[in-house]
């Protein structure tokens, strides 16, 4: 891989397929997907409603749930293969070396139990701490996240924060046991725009200085943009692209991930409205032959119709699409 | 949240749209517990409609009963007589007759009892829905009150009422309208909360204000448009309290509240059968009390299908 | 809080006031007062005089008003059938019926909820889609065949438990028990299943949907995201969440099971309270039956309340909301 540094990746996904077994037989949600997560590093995966952007995190934490199940290829994280642990040993990872943040912090959070319990809990699961410390230590957590006046607040009720301060209370306990990994799961769709950009700092802040890497999940351009470091397109069930968030935002090859880019206002400097990418993505059970994308694509051409392009390689990023294949062919 | 969720869809098609759809008529044949409820549902059914061809006398006709054949045992037992297949109660009633006919008068009263409360439920709730103010707000709280109170204990309140009220008039005559009655009024607050629920909703569309406005009576053209989203859950009360009513009528006669000796129901049966338990005549108890068990055992596990089928989110 | 209970308070006083309009109407106008009380042979002065000393001829209002005063002093006059004060009837008959009803729900419950939450967790299991299929059964049958059942079974066949009353009892302060004695446990078993089984099921089956539906829940994802052991989640966080709705399920069932008392009482001849309405209810007894409506109005109301007070311990949504509102 010409894209990760010497170091050894934090997390390693090679060829992960996901599979939902239906009456009428097996749907594959992830076909074939391969990327790496180096420490540190912020990997942005965008895509579409049901392109298998949550699917690919729900994978990597271990938690697809039924009929989904993960039907080839592996995930290393630090090394360590985990997609073929036993459940008490996954259940171990979670929290511990992948922290998780989910998309609504209104229905994260238990309401029946307060905040400092639910942070506490999950500290003394995965640290050797006495009830003193761990509260301690969740203190000083909701004080990481920017909760005011925290030795008040941790015996409060979810119920009694507001979204935004919910989902930072969310942060603090993904971040509780240190993780390696935090996979974040659309963190700020269901937040106020206001509040979206601060939770987006934060968790970048909280990362950067822990050198905790993440896998944030978004179909928001602009959180990417302001976040990544690497880009992974997925439509579909596959990447079309993968690259350095620089380049693709810039300079975006594969089709879909171009019609992507120029649906965000802010980037695209000459255009007066908005692009829309015609028609959606097709549905799981009814995929088109060769490329997922044909149907739409404004640039398609006969071999796509039939024939699936695989990753490749270009400069830093790997394009699956036919239009550089061919270019390359002509050349 | 998701842009492509057909959910717009899926609550606007029809009941009947969904009946046509062929999960459900697939959720039906794979499962064969549902397939056999509906077997012996229909079977007893046809059995207490064709009774009068199926058994060769009323049982309840004083010149065909003779008390030589009373206390007989069912034919794999010593002693039995072959004209009585299931044995004859104290009587001399053939039992098999017997409850036959007691089904049909069981299932004549909770038919005739639900199907009432169903008119008066959806009627009060289409009514409570569309009328709103003080009419609604009463319509309402008599719901309330009456669902805190038991079906059984609201039936049998009834039942004593009117009976006080008929002081003088034989229970034989009346036993059959009372339960009816007493069915009715217990069983139509579900059918009305729900109605008016969907109601309310109609009542502010877009298309009901523009009927208003042209002069048309939009309460008929909401009703066309209410009672299709309704029809499913109105169908699966309709059967739920199917099963409740064959219940209810069933313990009232047990209870002796209900139908007299001379024109029993199966619950009337089990009470009368229930005194020879002592005396070793188990078939005069049994046999109703299965007939009952197992009607009301197949029409909640259709209910249970239905409700599965027409709610796929609890599949 | 407070302000939360006084709105309650209210609600449930006008729920009392509805019971005893009914209970008045049913014992003013459905049949004549004066024809239950006096024979046949009494003149018209008589009955004339009588209604006069009665009060039936005053205005209507007044008659309700009076009736309630009456009502609010357990004073719910005499029974046609036994020539007794019904309150005294209710006092001899209250013990029986409540020892019945709370056994039968501990029952309920204490076998109701592990069984949920078995079938809920392990719901592709052979023996949770067994129970799924015995619950169906169980709300199936009605009560008195149950009872008949149980009857034949363990008194006419194998003779081990009687088949009717409470056997022998204690009286300790004007409550007379059957708890205390050998007799009276053994009595009480039979009824109490019978009593408890519907209530049973229908506590099973909602413990497993509500138990499967928050399972469902993303704090529950969550909470497994984090790493937490399943005892912890399914036991700890998924449980509690699920007896939050179920606890005023069983806090109305409580209710139901004094009114299904009827028919186990019936069926096992136990001297209590559903035994003495429904003779009321077969001879027209109509102030045993207003007494009746009464003293269950009161019953479900309390019991309405303490679920309320409950709810709102356990929910700390509900608190904030109330003291809001």
């Amino acid at each position: 891989m010409t894209d990760i540094p010497t170091n050894e990746p934090v997390l390693s996904v090679r060829d992960l397929h996901v599979d939902f077994s239906t009456r009428r037989g097996a749907l594959k949600a992830i076909d074939g997907i391969s990327f790496d997560i180096a420490p540190g590093e912020v990997l942005g995966v965008v895509g579409e409603s049901g392109a298998g952007k949550s699917v690919t995190g729900s994978a990597v934490v271990g938690l697809i749930e039924p009929p989904g199940h993960i039907s080839g290829g592996e995930i290393r994280l630090a090394g360590r293969r985990i997609d073929n642990l036993g459940a008490e040993e996954m259940r171990r990872v979670r929290g511990k070396e992948i922290g998780m943040i989910f998309q609504d912090p209104l229905t994260s959070l238990n309401p029946l139990y307060r905040i400092g319990d639910q942070l506490t809990e999950t500290i003394r699961t995965h640290l050797p701490l006495s009830a003193r410390a761990a509260r301690a230590r969740a203190i000083d957590l909701l004080a990481d996240v920017g909760i005011p006046a925290p030795e008040q607040r941790i015996d409060s009720y979810p119920h009694e924060f507001s979204g935004g301060m919910r989902q930072r209370v969310v942060i603090a306990l993904a971040l509780a046991a240190e993780p390696k990994l935090v996979v974040a799961d659309e963190p700020t769709t269901a937040l106020d725009v206001s509040v979206q950009a601060q939770i987006i700092a934060l968790i970048k802040k909280l990362c950067a200085e822990r050198g905790t890497a993440v896998m944030l999940v978004t179909h928001d351009m602009g959180v990417i943009a302001e976040t990544a470091d690497q880009v992974a397109v997925m439509y579909a069930g596959r990447i079309v692209e993968k690259g350095p968030v620089a380049d693709i935002i810039g300079r975006p090859m594969h089709p879909y991930a171009r019609g992507l880019m120029s649906a965000i206002p802010s980037l695209v400097s000459d255009a007066d409205r908005l692009v829309q990418i015609p028609g959606s993505m097709p549905r799981l059970a009814s995929l088109p032959d060769g490329c997922a994308f044909h149907p739409r694509c404004d640039r398609c051409f006969d071999i796509c119709t039939t024939l699936r392009p695989e990753p490749e390689p270009r400069g830093a990023r790997r394009v699956a699409c036919h239009l550089y294949t061919h270019e390359e062919m002509a050349s | 949240m998701t842009p492509d969720t057909p959910s717009q869809n899926t609550t606007k098609a029809g009941f009947m749209a969904r009946l046509r759809d062929h999960d459900m008529t697939a959720s039906f044949l794979s499962s064969k517990v549902t397939v056999g409820a509906a077997i012996v549902t229909v079977l007893l059914m046809a059995g207490a409609l064709l009774a009068p061809l199926l058994v060769a006398s009323d049982p309840f006709d004083p010149t065909t009963v003779f008390i030589m054949d009373s206390h007989l045992p069912p034919f794999w037992i010593d002693g039995a007589d072959p004209r009585f297949v299931l044995g004859t109660d104290d009587q001399g009633r053939d039992l098999l007759a017997a409850i036959l006919y007691g089904l049909r008068v069981s299932l004549s009263i909770s038919i005739l009892g639900v199907l009432f409360a169903t008119i008066l439920g959806v009627g009060l709730g289409l009514v409570a829905g569309y009328v709103g103010g003080t009419v609604d707000a009463f319509i309402m709280r008599v719901a309330d009150v009456q669902l805190t109170f038991p079906v059984i204990l609201v039936a049998l309140l009834i039942d004593g009422m009117v009976h006080g009220a008929l002081k003088g008039v034989g229970q034989e005559d009346t036993a059959f309208g009372v339960l009816v009655f007493s069915i009715t009024l217990s069983f139509w607050v579900k059918y009305a909360r729900v109605v008016r629920g969907s109601t309310l909703v109609e009542r502010n569309k877009d298309y009901v204000h523009a009927a208003r406005l042209v002069g048309l009576p939009s309460f008929i053209i909401m009703l066309r448009h209410v009672l299709p989203n309704v029809l499913g859950p109105v169908l699966v009360i309709l059967t739920i309290n199917f099963g409740l009513a064959i219940i209810a009528e069933a313990t009232l006669s047990f209870l002796g509240v209900g139908l007299p000796p001379t024109e029993p129901s199966l619950g009337t049966l089990i009470r009368i059968g229930q005194q020879f338990l002592f005396s070793g005549e188990w078939w005069i108890v049994l046999f109703p009390g299965l007939t009952l068990a197992a009607l009301v055992l197949a029409v909640n596990l259709l209910g249970d299908w239905l409700r599965d089928a027409l709610n796929p989110k609890l599949r | 809080m407070l302000a939360f209970i006084v709105r309650r308070m209210i609600q449930a006083a006008i729920v009392l006031l509805t019971v005893a309009l009914i209970a008045f109407v049913m014992f003013r106008f459905v049949g004549d007062p004066v024809n239950q009380i006096v024979g046949i042979e009494t003149t018209a002065a008589d009955r004339a005089e009588m209604r006069e000393t009665l009060g039936l001829n005053d205005p209507v209002i007044i008659q309700f008003g009076r009736f309630v005063g009456r009502m609010a002093r357990f004073d719910f006059g005499m029974s046609y059938q036994f020539r007794q004060p019904v309150s005294e009837l209710f006092a001899e008959r209250l013990p029986a019926t409540l020892e019945l009803a709370v056994i039968s729900m501990v029952l309920a419950v204490g076998v109701g909820i592990p069984m949920g939450v078995f079938s809920a967790l392990y719901r592709d299991s052979l023996s949770a889609k067994l129970m799924q299929v015995l619950s169906l059964v169980g709300i199936s049958l009605p009560t008195f065949l149950i009872g008949i059942l149980l009857i034949y079974v363990f008194s006419v066949q194998l003779g081990w438990l009687p088949s009717y009353g409470r056997g022998e009892t204690v009286t300790i302060g004007g409550w007379s028990t059957g708890l205390l004695t050998g007799s009276g446990l053994l009595a009480l078993i039979m009824p109490s299943v019978t009593l408890g089984l519907f209530q049973m099921t229908l506590i099973m089956r909602l413990v497993r949907a509500e138990m499967m539906e928050v399972l469902r829940t993303d704090y529950i994802k969550f909470a497994h995201a984090r790493g937490l052991p399943d005892r912890v989640v399914h036991f700890g966080h998924a449980l509690k969440n699920t007896l939050v709705p179920v606890i005023t399920v069983v806090g109305l069932e409580l209710g139901s099971v004094i009114a299904f008392a009827i028919i186990t009482e019936t069926v096992f001849q136990w001297p209590g309270m559903g035994l003495l309405f429904l003779q009321a209810v077969q001879n027209a007894d109509i102030p045993i039956m207003a007494g009746y409506l009464m003293l269950i109005g009161v019953l479900f109301v309390i019991i309405n309340l303490a679920v309320d007070l409950l709810y709102a311990a356990v929910d700390p949504r509900i608190k904030t909301t109330a003291s809001a509102g």
